[in-house]
C-alpha cells in the first residue's frame, strides 16, 4: 500500500463518521481537528473502524499519529504493509 | 393557593400514519391505518407501526449516525412543536425550559445491535462501540433533544411504561405549577420496533398481533383481536403557564384540567380494572368534574384479548349507563401500540375534537366482542357529536401503572 492509497482509506472512513463535511480539499499536512468537525468521539470512531475493516490495531498512546493525513499515511502505512506480508 | 393553570399551546408529533398533527387528524378521520410489514432481526417479517418522518429536517448527518432513533423522533417532535407554538425560541431562557420526555424502554435497540455486531467478531468487545453508553443511558431522547436545541434546563425521561406519553404531560404540569421551569417541551416517544426483543416477548406472552391484512391488524374491542401491534412514534407538547401563554398571544389547544397516576400491586404484566376504575375516578374528582362532564374518553385498549375487556369494565365501572354525553374511542387501532408515545400521541389524535365536535372511531371492529360493548363506543365510522369540551386520556402500563389525564376547552 502506498501512502496515498493509505489516506484514501482514512478519507472512506472519516466519509462514514462525519458525513456531512465535504472532503474534497482536505490539506494532509493540517491537523484534520483543524479543517474538520471531528471530536474525540469521532477519533475513536477511526480506531474503531481500522481495527473493524482492516484489522489495524492503534494504542491509545499512539491517538496522536492520526492528527492529520499525512501522519496517519506516515503512521498505517506500514501497519498496513506489515499486515499484507503476513498474508 | 391554586394551581397555576397549564395549558397546552404546541404539538409536535410523528405517527405511522402521519407527521404533524393536521396529517395524523385528516387520517384518524378518514379511517387510514399506518401499519405496515417490517423485517425484524431473527423473526423476519412483522407487522409493525413505522414513522416516515425526515430526521435530516431537523438533525445533521452525523447527528443521526451518532445518536439514537429515540432521540431522532424527540428532536423531530420537539422542533415541530415549537415550530407550531409559534414562541420565539431564540428569546427563551433556555436555562427556564424543562424536556420531560416519557419512554416505556431505552437502550434495548443500541444493546442488541451490539451484541449483533460483536458476535460478528467472535464476541470480541473490542469491537463494541465506544457509543453505547451515551445511545443507552435512559435519559438519551431528552439528552439529544437539549443538545440539538442548546436547552440547558433540565432534560430527562420518565419511565412509565405504556403510561409513559401522559406521565411526561402530568410530570411537565408539576414543574410548571412548581416553578421549576417555565416552558416544557413534555410527552413521550418510542424506537421499540427497532428492538426484536420487544416483539419475541410480547409473542411469548402470546400478545403480539397477526393478521394477513397490516391495516386490519389492530383491533381493539373486535373479537378476533389477537395482540398488539408494536409502533414507534412520538409527541411532544409545548406547555405553559396561562399567563405566559396569554401574554405572547399563544393559540391554546387545551387546558390541563386534571390528572392521577397510581399502581395495581397486583401482577407484572396483568390490568387491574379497580385500580384503572380508582385512577379513572380520582382525575375527574381532581379536575373538579364528574363522570358526565366528561365527553371523550381515549382507551388504553392494545387489542389483547383479556386488556381490553378489563379497561371496558373499569369504563364501566366509572361511567356507567348515566353518561350520555360521553363517547368512547380508541387509536391504537389506526397506529398500534406506539408504547411511550402512545398517551401523547393518542392525546393529540382528539384534540381537534374541541373544534370540529367529531370522534374519531375505533376502526377494524367487524364483529364487536360483546365483553367490550360500551354505550357510545365509536366504531369504524367517526361521529359527529354535539359538544366536545373536556378528554379522558387512559393509558396503563405494566408492572402495574396507570395514568388518567384529563384536559378540557380553554375558557378564559
Amino acid at each position: 500500500m502506498t501512502k496515498d492509497e493509505c489516506k484514501k482509506v482514512v478519507l472512506d472512513i472519516i466519509a462514514d463518521i462525519a458525513p456531512d463535511e465535504d472532503l474534497s480539499n482536505v490539506k494532509p499536512e493540517v491537523r484534520l481537528r483543524d479543517q474538520l468537525q471531528l471530536d474525540s468521539m469521532d477519533f475513536l470512531d477511526i480506531v474503531m473502524e481500522l481495527r473493524k475493516r482492516h484489522s489495524i490495531e492503534v494504542p491509545e498512546a499512539d491517538y496522536q499519529q492520526l492528527a492529520s493525513l499525512d501522519s496517519c499515511a506516515e503512521y498505517l502505512t506500514p501497519k498496513f504493509n506489515a499486515l499484507a506480508a503476513k498474508g | 393557593m391554586k394551581p397555576a393553570r397549564i395549558v397546552i399551546t404546541g404539538v409536535g408529533l410523528t405517527a405511522p400514519n402521519g407527521n404533524n398533527l393536521a396529517e395524523f387528524r385528516q387520517n384518524l378521520l378518514a379511517g387510514v391505518a399506518g401499519i405496515e410489514r417490517m423485517e425484524i432481526r431473527y423473526m423476519g417479517s412483522q407487522l409493525a407501526g413505522v414513522c416516515h418522518y425526515d430526521p435530516l429536517k431537523y438533525q445533521k448527518k452525523k447527528e443521526v449516525r451518532v445518536g439514537t432513533r429515540a432521540g431522532s423522533i424527540s428532536i423531530y417532535c420537539a422542533r415541530e412543536a415549537l415550530a407550531d407554538s409559534k414562541v420565539n425560541f431564540a428569546a427563551l431562557p433556555k436555562d427556564r425550559v424543562g424536556i420531560y420526555i416519557g419512554c416505556t424502554e431505552h437502550g434495548n435497540v443500541e444493546t442488541e445491535n451490539e451484541i449483533f455486531n460483536i458476535s460478528k467478531f467472535n464476541y470480541d468487545t473490542k469491537f463494541w462501540s465506544h457509543y453505547h453508553n451515551p445511545r443507552t443511558v435512559a435519559n438519551n431522547p431528552a439528552g439529544e433533544t437539549s443538545l440539538n436545541l442548546g436547552i440547558t434546563g433540565p432534560a430527562y425521561t420518565i419511565g412509565a411504561a405504556c403510561a409513559a406519553g401522559n406521565m411526561g404531560l402530568i410530570h411537565a404540569t408539576q414543574m410548571l405549577r412548581l416553578g421549576e421551569v417555565d416552558f416544557a417541551l413534555c410527552g413521550g416517544v418510542s424506537e421499540s420496533i427497532h428492538t426484536f426483543g420487544i416483539f419475541a416477548g410480547f409473542k411469548s406472552q402470546n400478545a403480539l398481533a397477526t393478521h394477513d391484512d397490516p391495516k386490519k391488524a389492530s383491533r381493539p374491542f373486535d373479537k378476533a383481536r389477537n395482540g398488539i401491534v408494536i409502533s414507534e412514534g412520538g409527541c411532544l407538547y409545548t406547555l405553559e403557564r396561562l399567563e405566559d401563554a396569554q401574554a405572547r398571544g399563544a393559540k391554546i389547544y387545551a387546558e390541563i384540567a386534571g390528572y392521577h397516576v397510581n399502581s395495581d400491586a397486583s401482577d407484572y404484566v396483568l390490568p387491574n380494572p379497580v385500580r384503572q376504575a380508582e385512577c379513572v375516578r380520582s382525575a375527574i374528582s381532581r379536575a373538579g368534574l364528574t363522570p358526565r362532564d366528561i365527553h371523550l374518553v381515549n382507551t388504553h385498549a392494545t387489542a389483547t384479548p383479556l386488556g381490553d375487556i378489563q379497561e371496558c369494565e373499569a369504563i364501566r365501572a366509572v361511567f356507567g349507563e348515566g353518561c350520555p354525553d360521553t363517547y368512547i374511542n380508541n387509536t391504537k387501532s389506526f397506529i398500534g401500540h406506539c408504547m411511550g408515545a402512545a398517551g401523547a400521541l393518542e392525546l393529540a389524535g382528539n384534540l381537534p375534537s374541541f373544534d370540529d365536535l367529531t370522534v374519531h372511531a375505533s376502526i377494524n371492529v367487524d364483529d364487536l366482542d360483546p365483553l367490550c360493548a360500551l354505550p357510545n363506543l365509536v366504531l369504524n365510522q367517526p361521529r359527529a357529536v354535539a359538544k366536545v369540551d373536556t378528554l379522558l386520556n387512559n393509558s396503563f402500563g405494566m408492572l402495574g401503572i396507570n395514568s388518567a389525564l384529563i384536559v378540557k376547552r380553554f375558557h378564559p
